[in-house]
């Protein structure tokens, strides 16, 4: 099991576990980001962060910190 | 009785567009009450008995953030008549996500399927009735850019108002979820309906406390429901918030595998994704970023806007020459000639004259924003931007902040995390706004003939002071702690309707004109009437002036910056009630009797009054000083108490006072 961070450009991996809490976690999950959920890695931020994700058909980014804190395998 | 329609949909699914086409030129815009966010309403087209409410753009019901809690509070106690839930056809899976939250309510929903244009290009099919038929509510296909089915809707909608059929919660939940639901609604008290207490179930499940609070019931029944959850919540390993989203997005996927036949994707990139992979390119992404902002500046503040200025001032010129021709042969008193030239119509001119630039400045901001660019600033920018403890949605602010501070403030709305969002509008401020501009234009002119780099050079320093605010300001208490979260949507890139873009400038217009106007105006008179007359309200020179004994009395205060004469000093003050007032101030300083001189009478004016060293640390004070009383009143309604905003300003004019100081002694040094 890696965390989404570390998972490179180009991947689709699947979401096993979100380990964030509160607001944040609601949030995570309120768009889409849920247990079981398909992730296409898209991109990443010409500064090296945040991230672009595919998820549900639509895209969306958000910061590597919040990232690994996401398991997926 | 009047039946109230209710817009409510995510962010970017065509919302707006769709109520500016169902609503006529009554609209008003403004805030629900005690909270910062924005309240649209408006009559229904042809029905003068209906209201159309447009709620703001929200992914979920969740307590967390303000936006949701205003439209959860409004659905749930205002009880519209109907609510139209808008979603974007070519995103289901997400937008369904809130309809299946909309569902649960007592409030009849009809399901407008916007952008069905998008999915017929992409060579997706959706099943309509079926569609209909699984989520027990009405389903119209339209397409809000161009009008198509908007009719079909508004009769749909008003005949299930009429009904007052409301609908059915969806069956989202496992058979062990369903039981532990059940068993609280069960404990629920009689007095509620059936539909709300099935509401009221859901919510207190998931621990949503703002809910809880509210229905007060005894500790001994909510023990109970306690213990139901936790029976749930230990058979799936999961906490129960969790289980209710994953319930809900299992349902969604199941219901749409029936429902929706997607073309094949052969791995082509879309429109947008080519747009993308030149926009966000690593090496392209900060050329495009800079030109577009460069383009913005040079046609909105340097050409076109100059260019209005200098038309406006003309057209006020004329005017004015024509008013005191006028009065002159009418015998009025040099008095309310005086007053109505200098004062009034002054001060309606530095208001009106503003406009034009503002408009096209606005023109332009809201065509990026609805465009999609936005989303790709905050992308690109969100890493600068951490450094110094903001997010990328600062950057939007302090854009809209080159332009005017008063939107730039009103813009960090977007911005979840208080504490990001209280030093965001701090921070605002210090960028250079377009009133700032005429100031150190005629400054750099003045004292700096051929010295390029000084106008330009206040930008640099509004910049640096924000970066080390940031990081100093993020280490004290009350700003230290986590940094926001960040998750945000990339919208596919899509066309703009004119209609939306203009509607959205002339909000943002008026908007300056009636919180800024009021401001500038009263604050030209006043100027006008404190230098015009001594304290036992006789007529005499501005040297004579009761603006002269004001600015004698605070000299002394701007001697460490090199400014510590009367005019210097009274011109600072006029700042404070509108930037670009100082240059009016000095013009008038610089002519007789109470007329403003030439322009160059100025230049001399400023050459006698000023070193090239004080001349600067004025700029840099007019610069970082606390924005003039329009920003201020709208720091105040962002922070939403007048602490912090004696915090902001004082910090602001804290600063200005300090670096100008430096400035000055650094500069005479060197000079």
């Amino acid at each position: 099991m890696r965390t989404l961070r570390e998972i490179a450009v180009g991947q689709t991996v699947t979401v096993v576990k979100i380990e964030v809490t509160g607001a944040m976690k609601r949030r995570i999950m309120d768009m889409g980001i849920t247990k079981g959920t398909d992730i296409f890695v898209r991109k990443i931020a010409p500064l090296g962060d945040p991230i672009e994700l595919k998820v549900r058909d639509y895209e969306l980014f958000l910061r590597k910190e919040d990232a690994e804190k996401i398991l997926v395998e | 009785m009047i039946t109230v329609l209710a817009l409510v949909g995510n962010p970017n699914c065509g919302k707006t567009t769709m109520f500016n086409n169902l609503t006529g030129s009554d609209q008003y815009v403004g805030n629900w009450p005690g909270v910062t966010v924005a309240k649209k309403g408006g009559m229904l087209l042809n029905h003068p008995d209906c209201e159309v409410v447009d709620l703001p753009g929200i992914y979920s019901l969740s307590p967390y953030t303000l936006e949701e809690v205003v439209t959860r509070d409004f659905l749930v106690y205002e009880h519209p008549s109907v609510i139209i839930n808008i979603v974007d056809a070519s995103n289901l899976e997400r937008n369904l996500y809130l309809t299946t939250q909309l569902l649960e309510l007592e409030i009849p929903v009809v399901l407008a399927l916007n952008m069905m244009d998008v999915v017929e290009a992409n060579g997706d099919e959706i099943d309509i009735e079926r569609l209909s038929r699984e989520l027990k509510c009405m389903v119209v296909p339209i397409a809000a850019i161009n009008g198509y089915g908007l009719g079909e809707l508004i009769n749909v909608a008003l005949a299930v108002a009429k009904e007052k059929s409301t609908n059915q919660g969806l069956p989202i939940f496992s058979d062990t979820e369903e039981i532990s639901v059940r068993g609280i609604e069960r404990l629920l008290p009689d007095r509620e309906s059936t539909q709300l207490k099935r509401w009221l179930a859901i919510k207190i499940f998931e621990r949503d406390n703002k809910v809880i609070e509210q229905i007060k019931i005894s500790n001994n029944l909510l023990e109970r429901m306690n213990a139901l959850r936790r029976r749930c919540e230990v058979a799936e390993d999961d906490d129960a918030e969790s289980i209710v989203i994953n319930a809900r997005y299992r349902y969604i996927t199941n219901t749409l595998r029936s429902c929706i036949k997607k073309k094949l994707k052969t791995g082509e990139l879309s429109a947008s994704d080519k747009i993308d992979s030149i926009v966000t390119n690593r090496l392209l992404a900060f050329p495009i970023f800079f030109f577009i902002m460069w383009a913005v500046y040079y046609i909105a503040i340097q050409t076109l806007g100059s260019m209005s200025v200098n038309g406006m001032e003309k057209i006020f010129g004329t005017f004015s020459d024509y008013l005191t021709q006028l009065m002159e042969l009418g015998g009025v008193s040099l008095t309310i000639q005086s007053l109505v030239v200098n004062g009034v119509v002054g001060g309606v001119g530095a208001v009106l004259g503003f406009v034009p630039q503002i408009t096209i400045l606005f023109v332009f901001l809201s065509f990026l924003e609805d465009c999609g660019y936005m989303s790709r600033a905050a992308f690109i920018m969100d890493r600068a931007f951490r450094q110094f403890g903001l997010s990328g949605k600062s950057f939007i602010p302090m854009l809209v902040g080159t332009g005017c501070s008063v939107p730039g403030i009103m813009a960090t709305m977007t911005i979840e995390n208080e504490k990001d969002r209280r030093l965001t509008i701090m921070l605002t401020p210090f960028i250079p706004c377009s009133a700032k501009m005429p100031v150190f234009v005629l400054f750099a002119a003045s004292l700096f003939p051929d010295k390029s780099w000084v106008g330009p050079s206040m930008y640099f320093w509004g910049i640096i002071m924000v970066v080390v605010s940031g990081i100093i300001l993020k280490r004290t208490a009350p700003f230290a702690g986590e940094t926001a979260p960040f998750v945000m949507e990339m919208p596919a890139y899509h066309m703009p309707g004119l209609k939306t873009v203009l509607k959205h400038t002339w909000e943002q217009v008026k908007s300056f004109i009636l919180k800024a106007g009021t401001i500038v105006f009263a604050a030209s008179v006043l100027v006008w009437f404190l230098q015009s007359f001594n304290t036992s309200l006789d007529l005499v020179s501005p040297t004579e002036s009761m603006l002269a004994n004001i600015g004698q009395f605070l000299a002394p205060v701007f001697v460490p910056q090199g400014f510590g004469n009367w005019q210097a000093a009274f011109a600072a003050l006029t700042g404070f009630l509108a930037k670009e007032a100082i240059v009016s101030t000095f013009a008038i300083l610089a002519g007789s009797g109470g007329d403003a001189g030439s322009k160059a009478d100025l230049v001399l004016k400023l050459q006698s009054m000023f070193t090239p060293a004080s001349a600067y640390a004025f700029m840099i004070f007019t610069l970082l000083a606390a924005p003039c009383c329009a920003a201020v009143g709208a720091i105040r309604s962002e922070m939403g108490s007048w602490k912090w905003t004696f915090f902001a300003v004082g910090y602001q004019t804290g600063v200005a006072y300090i670096l100008a100081a430096i400035i000055y002694q650094v500069g005479s040094i060197i000079q």
